[in-house]
């Protein structure tokens, strides 16, 4: 995400926190740092500049001279300032007072806008609140074909029409929803540029007749300078009530994020982080600046542990590492729930210092935990509870059967063992920490 | 219309947008601190990225230096000639000596890879070539159906898979089918994917080693697809998709809908692998190969 910006300005700040004072040529140097690592990040120009002058403005005022350390309070500062740019608290989607609440998803091509409409209903059917899909794309081949098959998959009706006519699909659509109490419309319309007339025409009709409640901008995380642009014309033609920003699950640094509610004063509602249905979060302004100055993002980390973890689970593993009857069955099931939680290098990224502390390409690749799974299945159950038992013909036999190398097993059955020697150690009524993964190497 | 008025037209907001090179150029000013600094503005605000920015005003300021320039039309001249050197590769037009041709398209989701096929397909097939789709996007809810489509639309043969269904062997039944049916290029349409997900990157490489194990040798062709509106994220996406499958072009889409074609610049800086097509529009004729010189002429008010 953005933790390329978070590097940048780390390095910065660590210069900073070498010295005792903030002078202004200090200032001048995080300033124009700054500037470029949001450029490098794809922040709009004119928005970064506007930025940089507040950060600078506020940096050089009695804040900092008041402060314990500068470079604190410049990140500080920064933070606060990201926060404020991206939109200040998390926006909720909105619901009409007289059902049905219609939402019209609008954007470029390309940017997820039918993808997002499957999550933006599963994500209110986990809500307990049904939608009706409104295929109102009839210009890229198959549009339809794809909300409908979106539509089973989430077990949640379609509404099409052999029309051309997505003004009138659109209308019918909310007269369907009507006549059948679906609480939600969500209208998914086809990819267009802003400039181009006619269809941003089409698209107004389509707002004049629903009524919608929301307008959501759907937005590649990838853009450029041209985010900016681009949500303005949406804007400026249709008066757009909040973004999906999509594609985050990548490396893009997301500047757009900073711009596009600038520009718009619409807020970021969601961020869509993988191409799985459920893979659509709420967008946490607060959050994503801590990412963006390295401080982790331990949120988002105590959420996706609460949402795998039932406390039982917790208790009962606890109870294990204490009577240091931990074996190679629960260290599986516990890496199939960690994995659970997504890629092991984004969770160790939301880790407080971890993004500073890992090398810069750093990566874990998820093979390696697939590979550390498939030799515990080549185990036998006897095997798994006593790894003492693992004689070289044994190993010969896992090594095969997962199809890794000896040394793979012998690597694995080494560090169990040394985390299990490090749990007892730890037991004897302390809080037991979870042990390292073993198994597991940095890759690439 | 013409291509180049076409090409002009598409262009020009991107032209809007370096507008202030020609200002610059115009108003013949010294080459002072506040003139290198207007002109990396311009060229970061046309995306491309403080890196190629930084190289490329580099080279300028050395060269206005040893010629003793003063002004800035001197160095704005000089600075279009680069612009276009660096666009400049061999092996920009593709190449279809095998009989049947294998270009494989990737990219990230969105990008446009399904319509770059369809429209690569009429291209290849208004040449007189016998053209077959094969839908390995199997991932994407009815990117197969998609792609049958566009089939329809420029008489292309069609093979494709359950969804679901391992993409390798799509290619495998596609490159047989292929063989059977005497076609001359085969284009083989991927799932979007981020490049940073190392087993859909695998993925891709299975792919890759099926077309050389079926055919004996890499794919003619691997096209990368970039969408224009990309900002400095297009430089990640060409080097690690570079690192999976080995390009050898990439075909920017969507340039119409960009004010800022100056990530095609970033993009062959880093990977010095040529930009082979551009896409100017959603008709199925708006994808043409690309020609740096003419792109320059279209993208400047006034000529190199």
């Amino acid at each position: 995400m953005l933790e390329a910006l978070g590097e940048r300005l780390g390095a910065i700040f660590q210069r900073l926190g070498s010295r005792g004072r903030l002078t202004e040529a200090d200032v001048n140097d995080v300033a124009r740092e700054v500037r470029i690592a949001l450029l490098e990040a794809d922040v709009n120009l004119s928005v970064a500049k506007e930025f940089v002058s507040a950060v600078k403005e506020k940096a050089v005022g009695a804040d900092v001279l008041a402060s314990l350390t500068p470079a604190q309070s410049v990140i500080k500062i920064v933070h606060d300032e990201l926060v404020a740019l991206m939109g200040g608290a998390q926006a909720r989607l909105l619901f009409s007072d007289a059902p049905p609440t219609t939402i019209m998803l609008v954007g470029l091509q390309g940017s997820g806008k039918t993808t997002h409409a499957g999550k933006l209903a599963l994500r209110l059917k986990e809500q307990g609140r049904r939608s009706l899909l409104v295929a109102a794309d009839v210009y890229r081949p198959a549009a339809i074909a794809q909300l409908q098959t979106l539509g089973k998959q989430i077990d949640m009706p379609v509404y099409t029409e052999t029309s051309n006519d997505p003004v009138a699909i659109a209308r019918n659509g909310v007269a369907e929803a009507k006549r059948l109490g679906i609480p939600t419309v969500i209208v998914d319309t086809a990819g267009r540029l802003q400039i181009d007339d006619a269809l941003m025409l089409e698209l107004e009709r389509i707002k004049a007749e629903t009524k919608p409640r929301e307008i959501l901008f759907v937005a590649d995380a990838m853009t450029g300078q041209e985010a900016t642009t681009v949500a303005k014309g949406f804007n400026d033609r249709l008066g757009i009530t909040g973004i999906i920003l999509t594609k985050m699950d990548g490396d893009a640094r997301g500047g757009a994020a900073l711009s596009i509610f600038k520009i718009t004063g619409a807020p970021i509602k969601f961020v869509g982080v993988g191409e799985k249905l459920a893979a659509m979060e709420p967008f946490y302004p607060d959050r994503l600046a801590s990412r963006i100055l390295g401080m982790g993002d331990v949120l988002t980390l105590i959420e996706k542990t609460q949402s795998v973890y039932s406390m039982e689970q917790a208790q009962e593993l606890e109870a294990k590492f204490r009577k240091n009857e931990f074996t190679l069955d629960d260290f599986l099931s516990q890496l199939r729930q960690v994995r659970k939680m997504g890629s092991m290098t984004d969770i160790l990224k939301m880790i407080p210092g971890m993004s500073k502390a890992l090398p810069k390409d750093f990566a874990i690749d998820d093979k390696d935990i697939n590979r550390v799974e498939a030799i515990i299945c080549s185990m036998t159950r006897q095997e798994r509870y006593k790894p003492d038992i693992l004689n070289a013909s044994r190993r010969r036999r896992i090594a095969l059967g997962s199809g890794t190398q000896v040394a793979d097993v012998n690597r694995l059955v080494k560090q169990f063992e040394q985390s299990r020697q490090m749990m007892k150690q730890m037991g004897g009524g302390k809080r037991p920490r979870l042990p390292t993964i073993p198994g597991l190497r940095a890759g690439r | 219309m013409s291509w180049f008025g076409k090409l002009k037209t598409a262009l020009g907001r991107s032209r809007e947008s370096l507008a202030g090179v020609e200002t610059l150029a115009q108003q013949r000013r010294p080459l002072d601190r506040d003139f290198w600094d207007e002109l990396e503005e311009i060229l970061i605000a046309a995306d491309f990225g403080v890196p190629t920015a930084d190289k490329i005003l580099d080279g300028l300021q050395t060269v206005s230096r040893q010629e003793f320039w003063s002004r800035s039309d001197q160095a704005v001249s000089r600075f279009k000639q680069d612009v276009r050197r660096f666009l400049t590769l061999p092996n920009a037009a593709l190449r279809l000596s095998s009989r049947p041709a294998v270009i494989l398209v990737v990219g990230v989701n969105g990008s446009g890879k399904t319509t770059t096929v369809g429209k690569l397909g009429r291209y290849l097939s208004s040449a007189g070539k016998r053209v077959m789709f094969v839908a390995a996007d199997t991932f994407r809810a009815a990117a197969a159906e998609q792609l049958g489509v566009w089939a329809e639309r420029c008489g292309a043969e069609f093979v494709r898979g359950r969804e679901g269904s391992d993409p390798s062997s799509v290619v495998y039944d596609g490159l047989a089918a292929a063989k059977a049916r005497n076609v001359d290029v085969v284009l083989i349409d991927t799932a979007g994917r981020l490049q940073t997900k190392s087993n859909l990157m695998d993925e891709l490489k299975k792919m890759r080693r099926i077309i050389e194990r079926e055919t004996g040798r890499p794919p003619d062709e691997t096209l990368l697809v970039v969408d224009g509106t990309t900002g400095q994220n297009a430089i990640s996406q060409a080097k690690l998709f570079n690192e999976a499958t080995a390009l050898t072009g990439v075909v920017v889409t969507k340039l119409d809908s960009t004010a800022k074609g100056g990530v095609l610049v970033a993009i062959v800086d880093t990977l010095v692998v040529p930009i082979k097509f551009i896409g100017l529009g959603e008709g199925i004729d708006e994808l043409s190969p690309f020609d740096p010189a003419t792109f320059i002429d279209a993208l400047f008010a006034s000529a190199a």
